[in-house]
């Protein structure tokens, strides 16, 4: 059993819903207990669709359970398949439906459907929902792709003029995908590629089975397109790129990768609108060299953001981590790269006693760490999956390609100051707009307001659990405020203290300390309480 | 629809020193985390205990495991008072006895936290009846009523704001009344066979069945929504206590108009809409009646989840003869005839809103119905505006 406040990824059938609702006419039939029915509204709330998700549910109750399970299974596949006529049928059981031991598989298989039915084996109790995701489409394809031999031996069709490509992994609820898929295309056909078919993202039955009739695949979301585009390469010789193109330098890597595998020329320099490289270079941007900055999501979009941060944008990545196990490998080599250790986890506790222990200037990551984030005061932008409504915008936000470099670059420098406005700053530091516990504006008055009330929430919650035994054994205890959180992580740090250890800051020290730039203030902070601690220095003065 | 668990949401809200653990799956937790949207970031007082393939590999660890999990959280949160175990779809299917595990917790960390267990599992609740297993679970801890004179209680959940006017109404009547749940688990109110109690939410027949075996009686009203509703229900306790008819009408009268005056401006926005009903709480008939007789609305179908003949008995007869009522759902059939009809305004949940609203129908999402203040005289405004924006908004966006 694992303690659980929030999740990052839903259960598996969550990621097989996200293939389903992606493609035009699949249904999938799902063997669930009513109230499963929730995972509905994010597809109609988040991403707004304006249709249901083609899932019907069997929503057995427990009066069901003493009865017949399966029948009541049969005629809902029977039902949704005279309502809907679907194409193909996806069947599954949610974890409860998983307990009860119905066989969906060989329950549809009796009732000798017309249509492909595809029975999928999700184990809820040790996956997620990305991974669900990718069994689906997986086995979608293993069941629907044809063989293109047969198809280009019997028709005499005049030899392609342009070189073809799939693309693979786009799906429902994706961060993006959309717009990344629009940018990606353009590229390809810039270059001379000719998109297939983009799967499951809008594609229907027929799409998938041609699958195999392209030249090769573009992988642009590994985490529920690598499994599909590996078994499409052992069974049709068709390869796939390992690039993704997000960021300037990896669009780059891509195109070369894609020339090479077409053997279409490399065009010779970016296109007009690849704005990101220049504003980057730009002297407003000097500021931004060298700021801290932590990085979580999924694995794709953390190894990316990494190499963008650290080539494109000059920051330093102080720290990394994904809870996406299955690309677990790939995210360590990523860390290495940088110096630092990957964290591995679903536990958004623990990214916040890691953030905590490391005082980045800005944190990219998803939904949790944006909330996080905003307790501490810390400038965020959201990077990756799970994201909430607003980051499924009206307007194009692709991630990928020069148009998604343009969008990251936009998106990571605004919650920070840029150069011109932190230098002006700087200067008025004593003016009444721009004192030092004046928050920058789009953080709103978070910052103040959490400096001024920590002191006081924190004392009566961090008094039971002062002793250390029970701090270290929790090292991810709640934080209502800021000041608590680092004082779970200072005990960690040093175990042998206690709460009535901490040193204290003196009146004037503190406004010492209010001249540091807000920025790198509570790694000072941090530093100076441990020098204290270190010291035995019970108040920290002006001379500590 | 939604299952019990969604209940948490409200509940931790209200009794301030309890924690909700569910015991379930991942699918649990996910539900909660998108019911409960961004509550979720603010350290609230709900969790899961997720169950993994090692739990169910063999039942025997599985009250150790919850021992382990437990003591965690009340090391983290030792604000808590009252812990429930929460049942869910997987921790009935494999028989996992919560209620043995709610007593093991309960000899370990007594006398701190106090430890109950009930099902909020889709399997055998809907959405707001997760309040009433909660609450029927916290009944025979109640403390016995040693008084012999009648005490007034009024059952069910209430936003603060409309418990407090509550209050302050039966005060004016001279009535002393207590609210339960109550907003702090050390403050349980008295239960005895002098209790009369008032259902302030629909949903509630199991409570009052538990209620009904301590002795206590249900004073039979409608629900207390809009300004007939809140009459009627305050006048239930009025006749019951022997109020004189000038002292509740002088307790009442002010806010009544008050009430009435500001629902005039929304029924000429209302009046002759049709409105159509999907079944999510059991608030839909009480609904149902408010905005047909005091908003002028015609009612085409009111679903509810389920319907409890006795408990609805006063607001049935309120409802206009021939009326279609249906209890459960499919909702295939259910989206035919809500086609077929074409009404004016569609009441349903979020997974429905947006797909109808694309077909052309009007909507109002059924979830704010439980979450927004909506009972009392000076709640009936804001109800029937919560009816009247989308109409509006319609109007505005077509213009």
């Amino acid at each position: 059993m694992q303690l659980t406040l929030w999740t990052y990824e839903g259960p598996p059938h969550v990621g097989a819903m996200r293939v389903a609702t992606a493609m035009t006419d699949v249904h999938y039939v799902l063997h669930a207990p009513q109230g499963d029915t929730y995972a509905d509204l994010l597809f109609t709330m988040i991403e707004r669709l304006p249709r249901r998700p083609p899932v019907t549910y069997t929503t057995f109750q427990a009066r069901d359970l003493g009865g017949d399970t399966a029948e009541l299974f049969k005629d809902a596949a029977r039902q949704a398949m005279a309502r809907f006529n679907p194409a193909a049928m996806l069947v599954g059981s949610s974890c409860t439906a998983e307990l009860i031991q119905d066989d969906p598989g060989g329950l549809a298989q009796a009732l000798k459907l017309t249509i492909p039915v595809v029975a999928l084996e999700l184990p809820s109790y040790q996956r997620k929902e990305n991974w669900g995701a990718s069994e689906t489409f997986y086995q979608l394809c293993r069941h629907l792709v044809h063989n293109p031999a047969t198809a280009s031996e019997t028709a005499d069709k005049p030899a392609k003029a342009r070189p073809t490509c799939n693309i693979l992994g786009p799906s429902a609820l994706g961060f993006r995908h959309r717009d990344d898929v629009k940018e990606i295309t353009q590229l390809l056909n810039q270059l001379g590629v000719d998109v297939a078919v983009v799967a499951p993202l809008s594609a229907s039955v027929a799409d998938v089975q041609k699958l195999a009739e392209a030249d090769f695949n573009v992988v642009l979301y590994p985490e529920i397109g690598l499994a599909a585009a590996q078994w499409l390469q052992r069974q049709f010789d068709q390869p796939y790129t390992k690039t993704v193109p997000l960021g300037s330098h990896a669009t780059r890597d891509f195109i070369a990768e894609v020339c090479t595998l077409t053997g279409l020329p490399q065009p010779a320099q970016d296109p007009s609108n690849a704005h990101a490289h220049w504003y980057a270079k730009s002297v407003d941007s000097t500021y931004l060299t060298g700021k801290r900055v932590y990085i979580f999501g999924d694995a794709t979009h953390v190894v990316a953001a990494a190499r963008i941060a650290s080539q494109e944008m000059g920051f330093e990545v102080v720290g990394l981590g994904t809870y996406s196990r299955e690309f677990a490998r790939e995210v360590r080599d990523c860390a290495k790269r940088y110096g630092v250790e990957a964290l591995i986890t679903d536990d958004y506790l623990e990214v916040e006693t890691q953030i905590n222990a490391l005082q980045p200037e800005l944190i990219l990551g998803t939904q949790m760490e944006r909330h996080i984030a905003k307790r501490q005061g810390i400038p965020c932008a959201v990077i990756s999956a799970p994201v909430h409504v607003q980051d499924f915008p009206a307007r194009y936000a692709p991630q990928m390609g020069f148009e998604g470099a343009n969008v990251l670059f936009d998106t990571w420098v605004h919650p920070l100051m840029m150069g011109l406005e932190e230098h002006l700053i700087g200067m008025f530091r004593e003016d009444f707009e721009f004192h030092a516990g004046a928050a920058p504006s789009h953080l709103g008055s978070t910052r103040p307001a959490a400096e001024n009330v920590a002191p006081v929430v924190a004392a009566p919650v961090s008094a039971p659990v002062a002793t250390p035994v029970a701090a270290v054994a929790l090292p991810t205890a709640p934080a209502p405020t800021n000041t608590l959180t680092t004082d779970s992580v200072q005990k960690v740090a040093a175990p042998a203290q206690t709460a009535s250890n901490q040193a204290t800051w003196s009146p004037e020290a503190e406004k010492e300390l209010g001249k540091i730039p807000f920025f790198v203030r509570g790694k000072a902070r941090r530093n100076t309480e441990r020098f204290a601690q270190d010291q035995g220095v019970a108040t920290i003065t002006v001379e500590t | 629809m939604f299952c019990g668990l969604t209940g948490i949401i409200w509940l931790h809200r209200k009794i301030q020193d309890a924690f909700f653990l569910v015991v379930g799956s991942r699918t649990c937790a996910h539900l909660i985390q998108s019911a409960a949207g961004v509550m979720i970031f603010a350290e609230p007082r709900f969790g899961t205990a997720i169950i993994d393939e090692r739990d169910l590999a063999g039942l025997a660890d599985v009250h150790e495991e919850l021992d382990r999990v437990v003591g965690q959280l009340l090391a983290r949160r030792p604000d808590i008072r009252l812990l429930f175990l929460v049942g869910s779809c997987p921790s009935e299917v494999i028989k996992l006895d919560l209620s043995r595990a709610a007593e093991r917790q309960n000899q370990i960390h007594h006398p701190k936290v106090r430890v109950l267990n009930y099902s909020g599992s889709g399997i055998e609740t809907t959405f707001t009846q997760g309040e009433d297993a909660c609450l029927a679970a916290m009944v025979p801890g109640l403390p016995a009523s040693t008084d012999s004179a009648p005490a007034l209680m009024v059952v069910g959940t209430l936003a603060d704001v409309v418990e407090d006017q509550m209050r302050s109404l039966f005060d004016r009547m001279g009535l002393q009344v207590s609210f339960f749940p109550p907003r702090n688990s050390q403050a349980m109110p008295v239960v005895g066979p002098n209790t009369r109690y008032l259902l302030a939410q629909p949903f509630l027949a199991d409570t009052a069945r538990a209620l009904q075996s301590c002795g206590a009686q249900h004073l039979p009203a409608p629900f207390p929504l809009g300004v007939e509703g809140t009459t009627a229900w305050l006048q239930a306790a009025a006749t019951e206590f022997g109020v004189a008819p000038e002292v509740f009408e002088q307790a009442t009268a002010a806010p009544r108009q008050r009430a009435e005056k500001a629902l005039a401006v929304q029924r000429q926005m209302l009046q002759g809409q049709r409105i159509f009903f999907f079944p999510d709480s059991q608030l839909e008939i009480p609904l149902a009646r408010f905005v047909h007789r005091e908003l002028g609305m015609d009612l085409v179908e009111v679903g509810t989840p389920y319907l409890h003949r006795q408990h609805m008995a006063a607001e049935l007869a309120l409802i206009p003869a021939g009326t279609r009522i249906s209890e459960g759902q499919d909702v295939d059939l259910q989206l035919d005839r809500c086609i077929a009809d074409a009404p004016d305004l569609v009441v349903c949940g979020l997974g429905l809103a947006n797909p109808l609203e694309a077909q052309g129908i009007t909507t109002k999402w059924a979830i704010e119905l439980v979450f927004t203040p909506i009972q009392g005289y000076e709640q009936a405004a804001d109800l029937a505006g919560l009816f009247s924006r989308p109409l509006k908004r319609r109007l505005k966006l077509a213009a």
